[in-house]
């Protein structure tokens, strides 16, 4: 057996172990879900006891999949937030790539922050993006401080210049400006 | 590079000598009262450039407008602080502005009152210099729309205000011109003269002259249409507007427009030189420096970047971007323009200030303005004509091969193209250019510009932008770091005659303050780490330096107070451009970070912290 033919006996030995590693599982079809926008709270003072809100299931799907985040990557470039925030840097808008999240740093947050637009600057795209679209966007700006799985970020810089692949750059905490005790939304 | 430095210096050693030979002639203003100064001698070894006549050194003590005066010399003929006493330069007093933000805005100084026009949001602050500790007699809050911050480019910056008629003028962040009474802060008009959806804002420092205030907008990386107006001082009424691109009618391009170069004659040129339509978003922002020559009554101003900076996007010649405009100040009709960047390539935008002199050029006295440019080059021209007398680099130069004085046109390095889909490397100078807005002085005393800049080189990757009104509109994925040497920033002492350095200073940081000269033989300026600095005109020696709060971008004053006293003046409060990285605390592990000051910057949040403060200084009595 030349060496050749063995090298290639082995890659196919790792695809074929690969094949059986868990991967995202992605819907090829979308499921129903409801119509509204989470409106997350904006403060963790919440007078009385505080009340639980539950978790939108759409942070999830969206979140730790792959598919979505390079979506998500894809609209960031297109749709001009990289004008504002860069790589994760930020420059007219505020740094995503840091530890620092003034209205919220789960997926839920981020898209109502896409969604609603804030007021000193960051513009509402309510009409101009869908909602999934909104959250492949949130999905995306959660990668840039590496906060989902390694193995669904995506290793592909889409920008030329050389900005750090999302794989290699080291996760940042999360800080919840609000609401409480809110860590991204893994949880 | 060396031999040129070492002629330089011997230049300037040669300059000493002569001058220590003999002795200085200086005139002191001993009487704390208005005016009267005998005329200015320049000292042996001057370059022989001089002040415009039509303009003139006359100084009384006060600071009317950012620039000083109308040929914008920065120039103040104040010799109380001078060379040989400086070293006992005090803080006077101080006020805080409360804003974390750039100040890029010089104070004004009017009678017995002090004017500041903040960062966003643009507080104006009237201090009063008669009574100890300069308290306020007024603040004036224009209360600009808060969603304005998301669309000012290079942090929420203002350039000043300016005084006439016992008024002040100002601009704000969401693009309103305000006139205030400057005795009471009382409102006297606003008028709106541009909408933040479509990004457009003001940061620009007005110039007022013959009753009429002198305003441009911002917004070159949001692809903004750039337009220069002229309000009446009196009402507010705008009285022409003239945009960068579009057709003749527009651009107030009619019969009197004789520009001197082929290149930029024609019909709706504005429209011509643009892919269908493009002209619309093309930028051309006049966010820069206005100077004025009263003689001619015309208006000299320059365009910014086109939108996009990609700039396959835009084939042409992109007309009226990157480029001078001499208007005439009643009707705003373009007289000439001469485009110093065709289709240009790296957002040199041409805003930078125009310094009105009279100089000899091959023997003869000729009415010039000079422009260190963006680009690289610095620029002596006719202001008469616009034609191009000489451009000289004033640093390192690889984005360019010169400027054919023959046709007047700049020459792109081919190698230096971008392309979309690859990264360039090694453009020099960066897309901040070789200077950015920060104006230079003049002194005529030594007959030279006194220039803060910088010594950044960058890599470029372009990719196709889209036009989403509102957002930036850029299109390029750029990266600076320091030029030759290491040193980012440069503070050049610069003979406009010759065209050549007498002296540099090589700064760490990027110098992003503008610079002031005085009689006293003195030039100050400030670094981004918070050194405020003055330097022999003569030599470049580093005479006196206080450490202040936070970064300086601001723009040095000098006035006599109402005590008879000359006082120096100066914004303290990182921001800006690179700047932003503190101010708005930004992640530099990102290159591309404020439009490419990441890595450029990556250490300037352990030199400095943001935070606005006036400081004024005086002679330690």
């Amino acid at each position: 057996m030349s060496s050749r033919c063995r090298a290639r006996l082995a890659a196919l030995a790792a695809l074929a172990l690969l094949s059986a590693c868990d991967r995202e599982e992605r819907q090829s079809r979308a499921q129903p879900v409801p119509e509204t926008l989470p409106t997350p709270r904006q403060s963790i003072l919440q007078p009385g006891v505080p009340a639980r809100t539950a978790a939108d299931p759409r942070a999830r799907a969206y979140e730790n999949n792959s598919y979505q985040m390079s979506q998500g990557q894809l609209l960031y470039q297109k749709m001009n937030c990289s004008g504002c925030h860069a790589h994760g840097g930020g420059g007219m808008g505020p740094a995503l790539s840091d530890a620092e999240w003034r209205y919220g740093g789960s997926m839920e947050e981020i898209v109502a922050t896409i969604d609603q637009g804030r007021p000193n600057g960051m513009p509402s795209w309510r009409g101009k993006l869908t909602e999934q679209q909104m959250w492949q966007l949130a999905a995306y700006v959660r990668s840039l401080s590496a906060q989902p799985r390694q193995d669904v970020l995506s290793s592909r810089p889409d920008a030329p210049s050389s900005t750090e692949p999302a794989t290699l750059q080291s996760r940042q905490p999360v800080v919840p400006s609000s609401p409480a005790g809110v860590q991204g939304t893994s949880r | 590079m060396k031999k040129q430095r070492l002629v330089a210096m011997l230049a300037a050693a040669a300059a000493l000598l002569v001058i220590s030979a003999i002795a200085i002639i200086v005139v002191r203003s001993r009487a704390p009262q208005p005016v009267a100064q005998a005329p200015l001698t320049p000292y042996a070894g001057s370059s022989g450039a001089v002040t415009a006549r039509s303009v003139g050194d006359g100084d009384d003590g006060q600071w009317t407008m950012a620039a000083k005066n109308f040929a914008s010399t920065r120039f103040s003929t104040a010799t109380e602080i001078n060379t040989a006493n400086v070293s006992r330069l005090k803080v006077a007093f101080t006020f805080s502005t409360g804003v974390a933000k750039g100040h890029e805005a010089a104070p004004l100084v009017v009678g017995g009152t002090m004017y500041i026009v903040a960062p966003f949001p643009n507080n104006v602050y009237a201090l009063d210099l008669t009574k100890p500790g300069a308290p306020t007699k007024w603040t004036y809050k224009p209360r600009p729309l808060s969603a304005a911050q998301g669309v000012a480019c290079c942090d929420v910056v203002n350039r000043g205000a300016a005084y006439a008629n016992g008024r002040i003028f100002f601009n704000t962040l969401d693009n309103r011109t305000i006139a205030l009474d400057a005795a009471t802060g009382k409102e006297l008009w606003q008028t709106k003269l541009g909408e933040i959806n479509l990004g457009e804002t003001m940061t620009m420092a007005p110039l007022v002259a013959e009753g009429k205030v002198i305003v441009g907008n911002s917004g070159g990386e949001l692809g903004v249409r750039g337009w220069l107006a002229a309000l009446d001082a009196d009402s507010g009424k705008i009285a022409w507007r003239a945009y960068a691109t579009g057709p003749d009618k527009d651009v107030l391009i009619g019969n009197g427009y004789h520009p001197f170069y082929a290149m930029d004659r024609g019909r709706d040129l504005g429209v011509t030189t643009w892919p269908p339509e493009a002209w619309k978003q093309g930028g051309g922002n006049a966010w820069g420096w206005v100077s004025y020559d009263p003689k001619t009554r015309l208006v000299f101003y320059g365009t910014g970047n086109p939108g996009p900076w990609n700039p396959e996007q835009r084939p042409g010649d992109n007309k009226f971007t990157t480029g001078v405009f001499a208007r005439d100040i009643d009707t705003g009709a373009a007289r000439w323009y001469y485009q110093t960047s065709p289709h240009d390539l790296f957002d040199h935008d041409s805003v930078n200030e125009q310094i009105l002199l009279d100089m000899p050029v091959k023997g003869r006295m000729r009415e010039v303005m000079v422009r260190p440019e963006r680009n690289g080059y610095f620029y002596v021209m006719d202001r008469g004509t616009g034609e191009v007398l000489s451009a000289t680099p004033f640093g390192h130069v690889t984005a360019y091969k010169g400027v054919d004085l023959k046709s007047g046109r700049l020459i792109p390095n081919p190698a230096m193209e971008p392309r979309e889909g690859q990264v360039v490397r090694g453009i020099c100078p960066s897309a901040p250019g070789m200077k950015d807005w920060n104006p230079a002085a003049f002194s005529p005393l030594t007959g030279l510009v006194y220039i803060p800049h910088n010594n950044l080189c960058m890599d470029w990757g372009s990719y196709e932008a889209s036009y989403i009104a509102g957002t930036p509109y850029v299109g390029a994925d750029v990266k600076y770091y320091a030029g030759p040497g290491g040193n980012r920033g440069v503070f050049t002492a610069w003979d406009p005659v010759r065209g050549r350095p007498v002296w540099e200073i090589k700064e760490d940081l990027p110098v992003w303050s503008g610079a002031l000269t005085t009689a006293g033989g003195l030039v100050f300026y400030g670094t981004m780490d918070g050194w405020f600095k003055a330097v022999d005109q003569r030599s470049g020696k580093l005479l006196w330096q206080f450490k202040t709060g936070s970064g300086i971008i601001g723009q040095p004053i000098s006035y006599r107070g109402p005590d008879g006293h000359q006082y120096v003046a100066v914004l303290a409060g990182v921001g800006g451009w690179p700047g932003a990285i503190v101010s708005n605390n930004l992640n530099t592990a990102d290159a591309t970070a404020a439009n490419g000051w990441g890595v450029a910057m990556a250490d300037l949040p352990q030199k400095t912290t943001a935070g606005g403060m006036l400081y004024v200084f005086s002679l330690s009595r």
